[in-house]
Protein backbone atom coordinates (compact mmCIF):
# COMPACT_ATOMS: atom_id res chain seq x y z
CA UNK A 1 0.00 0.00 0.00
CA UNK A 2 2.98 2.20 0.41
CA UNK A 3 3.59 2.93 -3.22
CA UNK A 4 5.91 5.78 -4.05
CA UNK A 5 4.92 7.63 -7.14
CA UNK A 6 7.15 7.31 -10.17
CA UNK A 7 6.37 10.96 -10.90
CA UNK A 8 8.14 12.17 -7.76
CA UNK A 9 10.53 14.76 -9.14
CA UNK A 10 12.67 15.17 -6.05
CA UNK A 11 15.97 13.45 -6.48
CA UNK A 12 19.64 13.88 -5.93
CA UNK A 13 21.82 16.35 -4.17
CA UNK A 14 19.41 19.27 -4.08
CA UNK A 15 17.00 17.47 -1.75
CA UNK A 16 16.18 19.99 0.96
CA UNK A 17 14.45 17.40 3.07
CA UNK A 18 14.92 13.70 2.74
CA UNK A 19 13.08 11.14 4.82
CA UNK A 20 14.12 7.54 4.31
CA UNK A 21 12.37 4.61 5.92
CA UNK A 22 11.17 6.75 8.83
CA UNK A 23 9.10 4.97 11.47
CA UNK A 24 7.65 6.43 14.62
CA UNK A 25 5.87 4.96 17.59
CA UNK A 26 3.94 6.62 20.38
CA UNK A 27 4.57 3.90 22.94
CA UNK A 28 2.98 0.81 21.43
CA UNK A 29 1.15 2.71 18.73
CA UNK A 30 2.87 2.96 15.38
CA UNK A 31 2.18 6.46 14.04
CA UNK A 32 4.44 6.47 10.96
CA UNK A 33 5.27 3.51 8.74
CA UNK A 34 8.18 3.51 6.31
CA UNK A 35 7.99 7.15 5.27
CA UNK A 36 10.08 7.96 2.21
CA UNK A 37 9.87 11.53 1.07
CA UNK A 38 12.26 13.81 -0.69
CA UNK A 39 11.59 17.51 -1.11
CA UNK A 40 13.66 19.62 -3.50
CA UNK A 41 14.64 23.17 -2.78
CA UNK A 42 11.75 25.42 -3.74
CA UNK A 43 9.28 22.60 -3.97
CA UNK A 44 5.79 22.93 -2.48
CA UNK A 45 4.18 19.85 -0.98
CA UNK A 46 0.61 19.58 0.21
CA UNK A 47 0.00 16.80 2.70
CA UNK A 48 -3.54 15.57 3.22
CA UNK A 49 -5.35 12.63 4.68
CA UNK A 50 -7.98 11.69 7.23
CA UNK A 51 -7.75 12.70 10.86
CA UNK A 52 -5.22 10.61 12.74
CA UNK A 53 -3.38 9.55 9.60
CA UNK A 54 -0.08 10.97 10.87
CA UNK A 55 0.25 14.23 8.90
CA UNK A 56 1.14 16.33 11.92
CA UNK A 57 3.42 13.62 13.24
CA UNK A 58 5.29 13.53 9.94
CA UNK A 59 6.06 17.23 9.77
CA UNK A 60 6.77 17.44 13.50
CA UNK A 61 9.48 14.82 13.05
CA UNK A 62 11.25 17.11 10.59
CA UNK A 63 12.03 19.72 13.26
CA UNK A 64 12.24 17.14 16.04
CA UNK A 65 9.19 18.25 17.94
CA UNK A 66 8.69 14.49 17.88
CA UNK A 67 11.58 12.06 17.93
CA UNK A 68 11.52 9.18 15.44
CA UNK A 69 12.75 5.68 16.08
CA UNK A 70 13.79 4.27 12.73
CA UNK A 71 15.08 5.48 9.39
CA UNK A 72 16.77 8.78 8.63
CA UNK A 73 15.74 12.39 8.17
CA UNK A 74 18.08 14.83 6.47
CA UNK A 75 17.50 18.56 6.35
CA UNK A 76 19.76 20.46 4.00
CA UNK A 77 22.19 17.56 4.08
CA UNK A 78 22.42 17.34 7.88
CA UNK A 79 21.23 14.11 9.45
CA UNK A 80 18.76 14.85 12.23
CA UNK A 81 19.93 13.07 15.37
CA UNK A 82 19.20 13.44 19.08
CA UNK A 83 22.19 15.76 19.49
CA UNK A 84 20.81 19.04 20.77
CA UNK A 85 23.25 21.13 18.70
CA UNK A 86 22.06 19.42 15.52
CA UNK A 87 18.44 19.82 16.53
CA UNK A 88 19.03 23.53 17.19
CA UNK A 89 20.81 23.97 13.88
CA UNK A 90 17.98 22.30 11.99
CA UNK A 91 15.32 24.29 13.82
CA UNK A 92 17.06 27.49 12.76
CA UNK A 93 16.55 26.45 9.13
CA UNK A 94 13.00 25.15 9.46
CA UNK A 95 10.10 27.44 10.29
CA UNK A 96 6.79 26.10 11.55
CA UNK A 97 3.28 27.50 11.59
CA UNK A 98 0.67 25.87 13.83
CA UNK A 99 -3.07 25.43 13.62
CA UNK A 100 -3.59 27.50 16.77
CA UNK A 101 -0.91 30.14 15.96
CA UNK A 102 0.86 29.68 19.31
CA UNK A 103 1.89 33.32 19.48
CA UNK A 104 3.41 34.37 22.80
CA UNK A 105 0.51 36.22 24.48
CA UNK A 106 2.65 38.28 26.88
CA UNK A 107 4.71 39.81 24.07
CA UNK A 108 3.69 42.33 21.46
CA UNK A 109 3.52 41.35 17.82
CA UNK A 110 6.89 42.99 17.27
CA UNK A 111 8.46 41.28 20.29
CA UNK A 112 7.07 37.94 19.13
CA UNK A 113 8.97 38.43 15.90
CA UNK A 114 12.19 39.71 17.48
CA UNK A 115 12.68 37.13 20.23
CA UNK A 116 14.08 34.17 18.31
CA UNK A 117 16.44 36.13 16.03
CA UNK A 118 17.90 37.86 19.09
CA UNK A 119 18.22 34.69 21.13
CA UNK A 120 19.21 32.06 18.58
CA UNK A 121 20.76 34.08 15.77
CA UNK A 122 22.30 36.61 18.17
CA UNK A 123 20.92 39.44 16.08
CA UNK A 124 21.16 42.90 17.59
CA UNK A 125 17.97 44.53 18.75
CA UNK A 126 18.05 47.01 15.89
CA UNK A 127 18.64 44.28 13.32
CA UNK A 128 15.90 42.10 14.74
CA UNK A 129 13.48 45.00 14.78
CA UNK A 130 14.26 46.00 11.20
CA UNK A 131 13.75 42.43 9.99
CA UNK A 132 10.57 42.05 12.02
CA UNK A 133 9.07 45.28 10.68
CA UNK A 134 9.97 44.36 7.12
CA UNK A 135 8.36 40.92 7.38
CA UNK A 136 5.32 42.24 9.24
CA UNK A 137 4.94 44.60 6.31
CA UNK A 138 5.18 41.69 3.94
CA UNK A 139 2.30 39.87 5.64
CA UNK A 140 0.46 43.22 5.55
CA UNK A 141 0.23 43.76 9.25
CA UNK A 142 2.94 46.36 9.93
CA UNK A 143 0.56 48.77 11.62
CA UNK A 144 -0.30 46.20 14.32
CA UNK A 145 3.30 45.77 15.50
CA UNK A 146 2.73 47.30 18.93
CA UNK A 147 -0.42 45.32 19.72
CA UNK A 148 -0.71 42.11 21.70
CA UNK A 149 -1.82 38.92 19.95
CA UNK A 150 -5.15 38.83 21.79
CA UNK A 151 -6.04 42.18 20.20
CA UNK A 152 -5.86 40.73 16.68
CA UNK A 153 -8.25 38.60 14.65
CA UNK A 154 -7.42 34.96 13.99
CA UNK A 155 -6.31 35.66 10.45
CA UNK A 156 -4.06 38.48 11.60
CA UNK A 157 -2.58 36.30 14.32
CA UNK A 158 -1.78 33.58 11.85
CA UNK A 159 -0.08 36.08 9.55
CA UNK A 160 1.99 37.28 12.51
CA UNK A 161 2.91 33.65 13.18
CA UNK A 162 4.08 33.34 9.58
CA UNK A 163 6.12 36.53 9.88
CA UNK A 164 7.59 35.35 13.18
CA UNK A 165 8.78 32.14 11.53
CA UNK A 166 10.15 34.05 8.53
CA UNK A 167 12.20 36.32 10.79
CA UNK A 168 14.53 33.36 11.33
CA UNK A 169 15.21 33.37 7.56
CA UNK A 170 14.33 29.69 7.28
CA UNK A 171 15.05 27.56 4.23
CA UNK A 172 11.93 25.47 4.73
CA UNK A 173 8.48 26.27 6.10
CA UNK A 174 6.19 23.68 7.63
CA UNK A 175 2.48 24.47 7.95
CA UNK A 176 0.20 22.34 10.10
CA UNK A 177 -3.40 23.10 9.10
CA UNK A 178 -2.78 26.85 9.29
CA UNK A 179 -6.33 27.77 8.30
CA UNK A 180 -8.45 25.17 10.01
CA UNK A 181 -8.91 27.15 13.23
CA UNK A 182 -9.96 30.28 11.31
CA UNK A 183 -13.35 31.71 10.57
CA UNK A 184 -14.13 31.20 6.87
CA UNK A 185 -13.73 34.88 5.98
CA UNK A 186 -10.15 34.87 7.26
CA UNK A 187 -8.94 31.79 5.44
CA UNK A 188 -8.21 33.67 2.26
CA UNK A 189 -5.85 36.24 3.75
CA UNK A 190 -3.72 33.48 5.19
CA UNK A 191 -3.76 31.38 2.02
CA UNK A 192 -2.83 34.48 0.00
CA UNK A 193 0.14 35.04 2.30
CA UNK A 194 1.21 31.43 1.81
CA UNK A 195 0.76 31.67 -1.94
CA UNK A 196 2.95 34.76 -1.98
CA UNK A 197 5.60 32.90 -0.06
CA UNK A 198 5.41 30.01 -2.50
CA UNK A 199 5.81 32.36 -5.44
CA UNK A 200 9.00 33.70 -3.92
CA UNK A 201 10.43 30.21 -4.01
CA UNK A 202 10.14 29.05 -0.41
CA UNK A 203 10.35 25.32 0.16
CA UNK A 204 7.08 24.39 1.84
CA UNK A 205 5.31 21.40 3.30
CA UNK A 206 1.70 22.24 4.05
CA UNK A 207 -0.73 20.02 5.86
CA UNK A 208 -4.04 21.41 4.64
CA UNK A 209 -7.40 20.40 3.30
CA UNK A 210 -7.69 23.55 1.23
CA UNK A 211 -7.83 21.81 -2.11
CA UNK A 212 -7.99 25.07 -4.06
CA UNK A 213 -4.65 26.02 -2.55
CA UNK A 214 -3.28 22.56 -3.35
CA UNK A 215 -4.34 22.86 -7.01
CA UNK A 216 -2.90 26.30 -7.38
CA UNK A 217 0.34 26.06 -5.42
CA UNK A 218 1.44 22.48 -4.86
CA UNK A 219 4.04 20.74 -6.98
CA UNK A 220 2.99 17.46 -5.42
CA UNK A 221 0.06 16.38 -3.30
CA UNK A 222 0.68 13.57 -0.86
CA UNK A 223 -2.10 11.50 0.60
CA UNK A 224 -1.53 9.69 3.90
CA UNK A 225 -3.61 7.10 5.67
CA UNK A 226 -2.88 5.06 8.80
CA UNK A 227 0.62 6.49 9.16
CA UNK A 228 1.78 5.69 5.65
CA UNK A 229 2.08 7.58 2.37
CA UNK A 230 -0.55 6.07 0.13
CA UNK A 231 -0.28 8.20 -2.98
CA UNK A 232 1.61 11.18 -4.28
CA UNK A 233 1.15 13.00 -7.54
CA UNK A 234 1.13 16.46 -9.09
CA UNK A 235 -2.21 18.11 -8.28
CA UNK A 236 -3.66 17.81 -11.79
CA UNK A 237 -3.16 14.07 -11.69
CA UNK A 238 -3.99 13.70 -8.01
CA UNK A 239 -7.39 15.30 -8.31
CA UNK A 240 -8.43 13.90 -11.69
CA UNK A 241 -7.18 10.35 -11.63
CA UNK A 242 -6.32 9.17 -8.15
CA UNK A 243 -5.04 5.62 -8.33
CA UNK A 244 -6.03 4.32 -4.92
CA UNK A 245 -9.46 3.57 -3.64
CA UNK A 246 -8.72 5.26 -0.28
CA UNK A 247 -7.64 8.45 -2.05
CA UNK A 248 -10.85 8.46 -4.08
CA UNK A 249 -12.91 7.99 -0.95
CA UNK A 250 -11.06 10.78 0.83
CA UNK A 251 -11.37 13.19 -2.11
CA UNK A 252 -15.06 12.38 -2.34
CA UNK A 253 -15.55 13.32 1.29
CA UNK A 254 -13.40 16.41 1.27
CA UNK A 255 -14.87 17.86 -1.93
CA UNK A 256 -18.38 17.24 -0.68
CA UNK A 257 -17.58 19.17 2.47
CA UNK A 258 -16.09 22.18 0.70
CA UNK B 1 -0.70 50.07 77.62
CA UNK B 2 2.14 52.52 77.32
CA UNK B 3 4.44 53.60 74.54
CA UNK B 4 7.12 51.18 75.64
CA UNK B 5 4.82 48.22 75.35
CA UNK B 6 3.65 49.32 71.96
CA UNK B 7 7.24 49.77 70.85
CA UNK B 8 7.96 46.22 71.96
CA UNK B 9 5.13 45.00 69.76
CA UNK B 10 6.53 46.95 66.83
CA UNK B 11 9.91 45.30 67.31
CA UNK B 12 8.11 41.97 67.20
CA UNK B 13 6.39 43.14 64.04
CA UNK B 14 9.77 43.96 62.54
CA UNK B 15 10.92 40.38 63.12
CA UNK B 16 7.71 38.99 61.70
CA UNK B 17 8.26 41.03 58.55
CA UNK B 18 11.95 40.07 58.40
CA UNK B 19 11.12 36.40 58.76
CA UNK B 20 8.39 36.60 56.12
CA UNK B 21 10.72 38.33 53.70
CA UNK B 22 13.49 35.79 54.30
CA UNK B 23 11.06 32.89 53.92
CA UNK B 24 9.58 34.37 50.78
CA UNK B 25 12.85 35.35 49.11
CA UNK B 26 14.63 32.13 50.08
CA UNK B 27 11.55 30.12 49.22
CA UNK B 28 11.25 32.01 45.94
CA UNK B 29 14.79 31.23 44.85
CA UNK B 30 14.81 27.58 45.93
CA UNK B 31 11.14 27.14 45.03
CA UNK B 32 11.93 28.15 41.46
CA UNK B 33 14.65 25.52 41.45
CA UNK B 34 12.18 22.96 42.78
CA UNK B 35 9.59 23.91 40.16
CA UNK B 36 12.13 23.67 37.34
CA UNK B 37 13.37 20.32 38.63
CA UNK B 38 9.80 19.03 38.89
CA UNK B 39 9.16 19.91 35.26
CA UNK B 40 12.60 18.99 33.93
CA UNK B 41 11.64 15.64 32.47
CA UNK B 42 14.65 14.12 34.27
CA UNK B 43 13.21 11.23 36.32
CA UNK B 44 15.69 11.36 39.20
CA UNK B 45 15.28 15.12 39.71
CA UNK B 46 11.52 14.85 39.47
CA UNK B 47 11.36 12.06 42.03
CA UNK B 48 13.65 13.72 44.54
CA UNK B 49 11.81 17.05 44.40
CA UNK B 50 8.40 15.42 44.50
CA UNK B 51 9.47 13.56 47.66
CA UNK B 52 10.67 16.82 49.17
CA UNK B 53 7.36 18.50 48.39
CA UNK B 54 5.39 15.57 49.77
CA UNK B 55 7.27 15.68 53.07
CA UNK B 56 6.89 19.42 53.58
CA UNK B 57 3.26 19.53 52.51
CA UNK B 58 2.41 16.46 54.55
CA UNK B 59 3.76 17.61 57.91
CA UNK B 60 2.88 20.62 60.11
CA UNK B 61 5.06 23.70 59.83
CA UNK B 62 5.48 23.61 63.58
CA UNK B 63 7.06 20.16 63.39
CA UNK B 64 9.34 21.30 60.57
CA UNK B 65 10.57 24.16 62.72
CA UNK B 66 11.18 21.79 65.63
CA UNK B 67 13.09 19.37 63.45
CA UNK B 68 15.30 22.06 62.00
CA UNK B 69 15.89 23.75 65.35
CA UNK B 70 16.50 20.72 67.53
CA UNK B 71 17.62 18.42 64.73
CA UNK B 72 20.46 20.70 63.67
CA UNK B 73 21.44 21.12 67.32
CA UNK B 74 21.53 17.33 67.70
CA UNK B 75 24.03 16.94 64.87
CA UNK B 76 26.19 19.53 66.55
CA UNK B 77 25.11 22.63 64.64
CA UNK B 78 24.24 25.13 67.33
CA UNK B 79 22.45 27.80 65.40
CA UNK B 80 21.03 31.07 66.50
CA UNK B 81 17.26 30.63 66.80
CA UNK B 82 16.60 33.11 64.05
CA UNK B 83 18.99 31.37 61.65
CA UNK B 84 17.31 28.04 62.37
CA UNK B 85 13.88 29.56 61.92
CA UNK B 86 14.96 31.20 58.65
CA UNK B 87 16.18 27.86 57.34
CA UNK B 88 12.94 26.22 58.43
CA UNK B 89 10.78 28.81 56.72
CA UNK B 90 12.88 28.73 53.56
CA UNK B 91 12.57 24.95 53.31
CA UNK B 92 8.85 25.17 53.96
CA UNK B 93 8.24 27.97 51.47
CA UNK B 94 10.42 26.28 48.81
CA UNK B 95 8.23 23.21 48.88
CA UNK B 96 4.96 25.14 48.64
CA UNK B 97 6.11 27.69 46.08
CA UNK B 98 7.81 24.93 44.10
CA UNK B 99 4.54 23.05 43.90
CA UNK B 100 2.48 26.15 43.08
CA UNK B 101 4.90 27.11 40.30
CA UNK B 102 5.16 23.58 38.95
CA UNK B 103 1.41 23.67 38.48
CA UNK B 104 1.60 27.08 36.77
CA UNK B 105 4.41 26.00 34.45
CA UNK B 106 2.36 22.98 33.45
CA UNK B 107 -0.70 25.18 32.97
CA UNK B 108 1.01 27.14 30.18
CA UNK B 109 -0.34 25.59 26.97
CA UNK B 110 1.96 23.04 25.36
CA UNK B 111 1.80 24.94 22.09
CA UNK B 112 3.92 27.68 23.68
CA UNK B 113 6.80 25.32 24.30
CA UNK B 114 6.39 23.84 20.85
CA UNK B 115 6.44 27.23 19.16
CA UNK B 116 9.51 28.21 21.17
CA UNK B 117 11.27 24.99 20.26
CA UNK B 118 10.34 25.37 16.60
CA UNK B 119 11.98 28.81 16.75
CA UNK B 120 15.13 27.06 18.06
CA UNK B 121 15.01 28.78 21.44
CA UNK B 122 17.08 26.84 23.97
CA UNK B 123 15.85 25.70 27.38
CA UNK B 124 16.97 28.81 29.25
CA UNK B 125 15.33 31.14 26.77
CA UNK B 126 12.17 29.03 26.54
CA UNK B 127 11.79 29.27 30.30
CA UNK B 128 12.94 32.85 30.83
CA UNK B 129 11.30 34.48 27.81
CA UNK B 130 8.26 32.35 27.12
CA UNK B 131 7.09 29.99 29.85
CA UNK B 132 7.91 31.67 33.18
CA UNK B 133 6.42 35.10 32.36
CA UNK B 134 3.14 33.34 31.60
CA UNK B 135 3.44 30.92 34.52
CA UNK B 136 4.03 33.76 36.98
CA UNK B 137 0.80 35.42 35.90
CA UNK B 138 -1.07 32.18 36.29
CA UNK B 139 0.46 31.60 39.73
CA UNK B 140 -0.04 35.11 41.17
CA UNK B 141 -3.24 34.50 43.12
CA UNK B 142 -1.89 31.28 44.65
CA UNK B 143 1.53 32.82 45.28
CA UNK B 144 0.10 35.80 47.12
CA UNK B 145 -2.27 33.52 48.99
CA UNK B 146 0.71 31.51 50.15
CA UNK B 147 2.59 34.66 51.17
CA UNK B 148 -0.32 35.60 53.41
CA UNK B 149 -0.25 32.11 54.96
CA UNK B 150 3.49 32.44 55.43
CA UNK B 151 3.16 35.76 57.29
CA UNK B 152 0.61 34.26 59.62
CA UNK B 153 2.71 31.12 59.94
CA UNK B 154 5.65 33.10 61.32
CA UNK B 155 3.79 33.17 64.65
CA UNK B 156 4.84 29.52 65.04
CA UNK B 157 8.44 30.66 65.30
CA UNK B 158 7.56 31.73 68.86
CA UNK B 159 7.68 28.08 69.84
CA UNK B 160 11.45 27.90 69.44
CA UNK B 161 11.96 31.09 71.39
CA UNK B 162 11.92 33.57 68.54
CA UNK B 163 10.30 36.84 69.61
CA UNK B 164 8.18 37.86 66.67
CA UNK B 165 4.87 39.69 66.79
CA UNK B 166 2.72 36.96 68.36
CA UNK B 167 5.24 36.14 71.08
CA UNK B 168 5.82 39.83 71.75
CA UNK B 169 2.07 40.12 72.24
CA UNK B 170 2.09 37.23 74.64
CA UNK B 171 4.89 38.76 76.68
CA UNK B 172 3.20 42.15 76.91
CA UNK B 173 -0.14 40.61 77.71
CA UNK B 174 1.44 38.74 80.61
CA UNK B 175 2.93 41.97 81.87
CA UNK B 176 -0.07 44.28 81.72
CA UNK B 177 -2.92 41.76 82.04
CA UNK B 178 -4.94 43.23 79.19
CA UNK B 179 -5.03 40.29 76.78
CA UNK B 180 -8.00 41.53 74.77
CA UNK B 181 -6.42 44.90 74.10
CA UNK B 182 -2.97 43.49 73.36
CA UNK B 183 -4.13 40.70 71.08
CA UNK B 184 -6.59 43.08 69.45
CA UNK B 185 -3.63 45.25 68.48
CA UNK B 186 -1.55 42.24 67.44
CA UNK B 187 -4.43 40.99 65.27
CA UNK B 188 -4.82 44.43 63.72
CA UNK B 189 -1.12 44.51 62.87
CA UNK B 190 -1.35 41.13 61.12
CA UNK B 191 -4.43 42.32 59.30
CA UNK B 192 -2.69 45.48 58.12
CA UNK B 193 0.07 43.32 56.61
CA UNK B 194 -2.09 40.66 55.03
CA UNK B 195 -5.15 42.45 53.80
CA UNK B 196 -3.40 44.80 51.32
CA UNK B 197 -1.63 41.76 49.89
CA UNK B 198 -4.94 40.05 49.32
CA UNK B 199 -6.22 43.19 47.63
CA UNK B 200 -3.15 43.46 45.42
CA UNK B 201 -3.50 39.79 44.52
CA UNK B 202 -7.09 40.23 43.49
CA UNK B 203 -6.27 43.33 41.47
CA UNK B 204 -3.33 41.78 39.63
CA UNK B 205 -5.46 38.79 38.84
CA UNK B 206 -8.12 41.00 37.27
CA UNK B 207 -5.51 43.03 35.35
CA UNK B 208 -3.84 40.00 33.85
CA UNK B 209 -7.15 38.43 33.01
CA UNK B 210 -8.03 41.60 31.10
CA UNK B 211 -4.65 41.84 29.39
CA UNK B 212 -4.51 38.32 28.04
CA UNK B 213 -8.01 37.85 26.72
N1 LIG C 1 1.45 12.46 21.84
C1 LIG C 1 0.81 11.37 21.34
N2 LIG C 1 0.72 10.25 22.08
C2 LIG C 1 0.08 9.17 21.60
N3 LIG C 1 -0.50 9.09 20.39
C3 LIG C 1 -0.45 10.18 19.61
C4 LIG C 1 0.22 11.38 20.05
N4 LIG C 1 0.11 12.31 19.07
C5 LIG C 1 -0.58 11.70 18.08
N5 LIG C 1 -0.91 10.43 18.39
C6 LIG C 1 -1.63 9.48 17.55
O1 LIG C 1 -0.91 9.34 16.34
C7 LIG C 1 -1.79 9.30 15.24
C8 LIG C 1 -1.40 10.35 14.24
O2 LIG C 1 -1.66 11.61 14.81
P1 LIG C 1 -1.45 12.97 14.02
O3 LIG C 1 -1.72 14.07 14.96
O4 LIG C 1 -0.15 12.94 13.34
O5 LIG C 1 -2.61 12.87 12.94
P2 LIG C 1 -3.07 13.96 11.89
O6 LIG C 1 -3.05 13.30 10.55
O7 LIG C 1 -2.30 15.20 12.03
O8 LIG C 1 -4.58 14.17 12.30
P3 LIG C 1 -5.47 15.53 12.35
O9 LIG C 1 -5.99 15.75 10.97
O10 LIG C 1 -6.58 15.16 13.30
O11 LIG C 1 -4.61 16.63 12.84
C9 LIG C 1 -3.20 9.46 15.80
O12 LIG C 1 -3.79 8.18 15.86
C10 LIG C 1 -2.99 10.03 17.16
O13 LIG C 1 -3.98 9.55 18.03
MG1 LIG D 1 -2.76 17.15 12.75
Amino acid sequence: MNSQSATAPAQGAEAMIKMAGVEKWYGEFKALTDINLSVRQGEKIVLCGPSGSGKSTLIRCINHLEPYQKGEIRVGGTVLSDDSRIIDAIRREVGMVFQHFNLFPHLTVLENCMLAPMRSLRASKAQAEATARRLLGRVKIAEQAEKYPAQLSGGQQQRVAIARALCMQPKVMLFDEPTSALDPEMVKEVLDTMTGLAEEGMTMICVTHEMGFARQVADRVIFMASGAIVEEAPPAEFFTKPRHERTRQFLGEILRKH
Amino acid sequence: MGANEFLFLLIGLKWTIALSVIGFVGGGVFGLGVALARTSGIPLLERVTSGYIAIFQGTPLLMQLFVVYYGLALIGLKLDSWVAVSIGFTLHASAYLGEIWRGSIEAVPKGQTEAAKALSLNYVSRMKDVILPQAIRISLPATIGFLVQLIKGTSLAAIVGFTELARAGNIISNQIFQPLLVFGIVGALYFVMCWPLSLVGARLERQFAAATR
